[in-house]
């Protein structure tokens, strides 16, 4: 008995191994793909593993010819605007909201869901006429616009749950010793709040990157972004170069998700969408 | 206290939506005065120290400080400083930021922040934290230094929201000393909001009693606790003992009618503004004096009771007694214990008997509910 026992529970281990190398091949096998293509000079059907490595997919792609660069570029200089843009927007909204009592704060809250409740493309292709008509179209400013209706969302109510996590006394306090209203918010509020509107920047940020229909119909073909790169790339069967593209957008994400994870906490998770 | 109406309260009214929290406080403050704003729960004192430091705006009436109305001025521009009952420190900065942000505000220099916040730090006992952070202080620690920051922008008026409730009860009892010799050494005016009587009663010039948002009683501590205005301040201040009487007016004495527990007596007037007809009358445990029956000393005017004693117990000091009075149970103190079962005379002075009238339509025993029974306790 005492040594059937053992036997037993590590017998358990076969179901549960099995059940977590599934996860972990559905999980890494698609990335592992992806990692061994950008490496790949050449492979076809019936072959497990590449038959060529090699580089020449990276110089392809980092030509200037290749658009890589301008499409990382526009990427980049996109976002970063996103989150100045939708920041500078959810910040006052959030605090506002925040310290706002509660019915009509929920309706507002839900409001900045509407863009999400239509579908994307009928959404974006109307977008793109009205822009064409107001000259937005094919420029960075269009793209930003409409990314930010795209983030505001997540930039809003993480925002607000970050400011509803501060106790109100800790501005009062403030107060009550000589601080005005806005130096009250620079000094105790805002540093406070940091963590929480730091998450919503990458959340934003992530959200930007990856964006597709929006910056298709809206940038396209004057702004190229990287999502567009890779769509092309991935059409055309030249995985080498989607892969690539994809690494570009995975990277960033990866860093930021750890970020984020060490930022978000608890407290303001649980207030987030109240 | 000299310069009454350094801080004056005109006529002012609070409510949120149609509810009224606080009706027509009149109220005024000396320089240098420690006012203690007491009642239970909900009863509005706190709503009065935000309508002071400017984080409730009133309904009506004025907050008048120096004859000057500042009842429309934001908190920061009133010279007060509020020190909260959650303490409310930053716990993005150091106990040494904390205590020195009203001086930045100021603008002043950080060489002298740095002497100005360790010079505090030093009257406070809070030497060498002032590089912790508030999460790695202790509760007394914290209150301090909540204290500290709101003393060393040298404010002309400090209002204090129970900022000792929070603390372990030993720690209390020593923290009222030092505040209080704290304030009367800077001469800063002081509002104090508690629901404790005793604390109350050790630190401030003055009491203010408040009832369902209006001021029940005013006056030194002495005052409002020997000769409580209502039956409510009476239970308040721990007369909890409630007897109903018949008494008829009678000059100027009292003449208390016979009934099922209380022998016909005769008490003096007292200043007492008394008609004859039902009558609430209130005692502390510890003012009524226990006999065995019939063994009673002649011992002046006040009211002799007869009951039996229906246990006993020892709190500390004294033999704490229940005993029915007809169909009412008092708690009555003696230096020795008289057994349940026993029949004992109960015997209250004169001038520790309080006699009110009965309003017309409300029943006595609404006065004396489970919050006056907690600040009692």
């Amino acid at each position: 008995m005492g040594a059937f026992r053992p036997s037993l529970s590590v017998l358990w281990w076969v179901p549960r191994g099995i059940i977590f190398g599934l996860m972990a091949f559905f999980i890494f096998g698609p990335l592992f793909n992806m990692l061994l293509w950008t490496v790949t000079e050449k492979w076809y059907f019936p072959h497990a593993l590449p038959l060529e490595y090699g580089f020449s997919a990276w110089k392809r792609v980092f030509e200037p010819r290749g658009g890589a660069l301008e499409s990382l570029g526009n990427s980049l200089v996109v976002a970063v605007l996103t989150v100045a843009v939708s920041l500078a927007l959810a910040v006052p909204a959030g605090y506002a909201l925040a310290r706002l009592k509660l019915p009509l704060r929920s309706l507002i809250l839900l409001a900045f869901l509407i863009p999400q409740a239509f579908p994307n493309l009928t959404v974006y292709v109307n977008v793109a006429r009205i822009f064409y008509e107001i000259g937005l179209n094919g420029t960075i400013a269009g793209v930003v616009l409409v990314h930010v209706s795209h983030g505001l969302v997540y930039a809003v109510w993480i925002a607000t749950a970050a400011f509803s996590a501060i106790d109100v006394e800790l501005e009062q306090a403030a107060r009550s010793i000589g601080a005005g209203a806005f130096r009250a918010f620079r000094d105790i509020t805002l540093p406070l709040a940091a963590p929480g509107l730091l998450a919503s920047a990458i959340f934003v940020f992530l959200e930007s990157l990856d964006e597709f229909t929006g910056s298709y119909f809206v940038g396209a073909p004057d702004v190229n972004m990287l999502p567009l790169l890779l769509y092309t790339a991935g059409s055309g069967g030249n995985y080498q170069v989607a892969s690539i593209t994809a690494l570009l957008l995975l990277v960033p994400s990866l860093i930021f998700m750890l970020i984020v994870e060490r930022f978000l906490k608890a407290d303001v998770l649980s207030r987030v969408g109240r | 206290m000299s310069g009454a109406g350094f801080l004056e309260l005109d006529r002012v009214a609070t409510g949120y939506g149609a509810t009224q929290v606080m009706k027509d406080i009149d109220l005024s403050i000396g320089s240098g005065e420690f006012v203690a704003l007491l009642g239970s729960s909900g009863c509005g004192k706190t709503t009065l120290l935000r309508v002071l430091a400017g984080f409730v705006a009133p309904t009506s009436g004025h907050v008048r400080v120096r004859q000057k109305d500042v009842t429309t001025l934001p908190p920061d521009k009133r010279g007060m400083a509020l020190v909260f009952q959650s303490y409310a420190l930053w716990p993005h900065m150091t106990v040494a930021q904390n205590i020195g942000y009203g001086l930045k505000l100021k603008g002043m220099g950080s060489a002298e922040i740095g002497s100005r916040v360790s010079a505090m730090q030093s009257m406070l006992g809070l030497d060498g934290l002032g590089d912790r952070k508030p999460g790695a202080l202790s509760g007394g620690q914290r209150q301090r230094v909540a204290l500290g920051r709101a003393l060393v922008i040298d404010p002309q008026i400090l209002l204090l929201d129970e900022p000792l409730s929070n603390l372990d009860a030993r720690i209390r009892l020593t923290v009222r000393h030092e505040l209080r010799a704290l304030q009367q050494r800077l001469g800063i005016t002081a509002v104090h909001v508690t629901h404790d009587r005793e604390e109350a009663m050790v630190m401030a010039d003055r009491i203010v009693i408040l009832d369902a948002g209006r001021i029940a009683q005013q006056g030194r501590p002495e005052e409002v606790f020997n000769r409580p205005a209502t039956s409510f301040v009476a239970a308040f201040m721990g007369a909890e003992n409630l007897l109903h009487l018949q008494v008829a007016v009678d000059g100027s004495d009292v003449v208390i009618t016979p009934g099922q527990a209380q022998a016909a007596g005769r008490v003096p007037l007292f200043g007492r503004s008394l008609v004859s007809g039902a009558v609430e009358a209130r005692f502390r445990p510890e003012a009524a004096r226990l006999y065995p029956l019939h063994a009673m000393p002649e011992a002046g005017p006040g009211l002799s009771l007869v009951g039996e004693v229906l246990s006993v117990t020892y709190p500390g000091g004294a033999w704490r007694h229940v005993v029915r009075l007809g169909d009412r149970d008092v708690l009555a103190d003696a230096p020795r214990a008289h057994a349940a079962g026993e029949t004992v005379n109960v015997f209250v002075p004169h001038e520790a008997l309080f006699l009110f009238n009965r309003p017309a339509n409300a029943a006595g025993s609404s006065i004396s509910g489970p919050e006056s029974r907690k600040a009692f306790a």
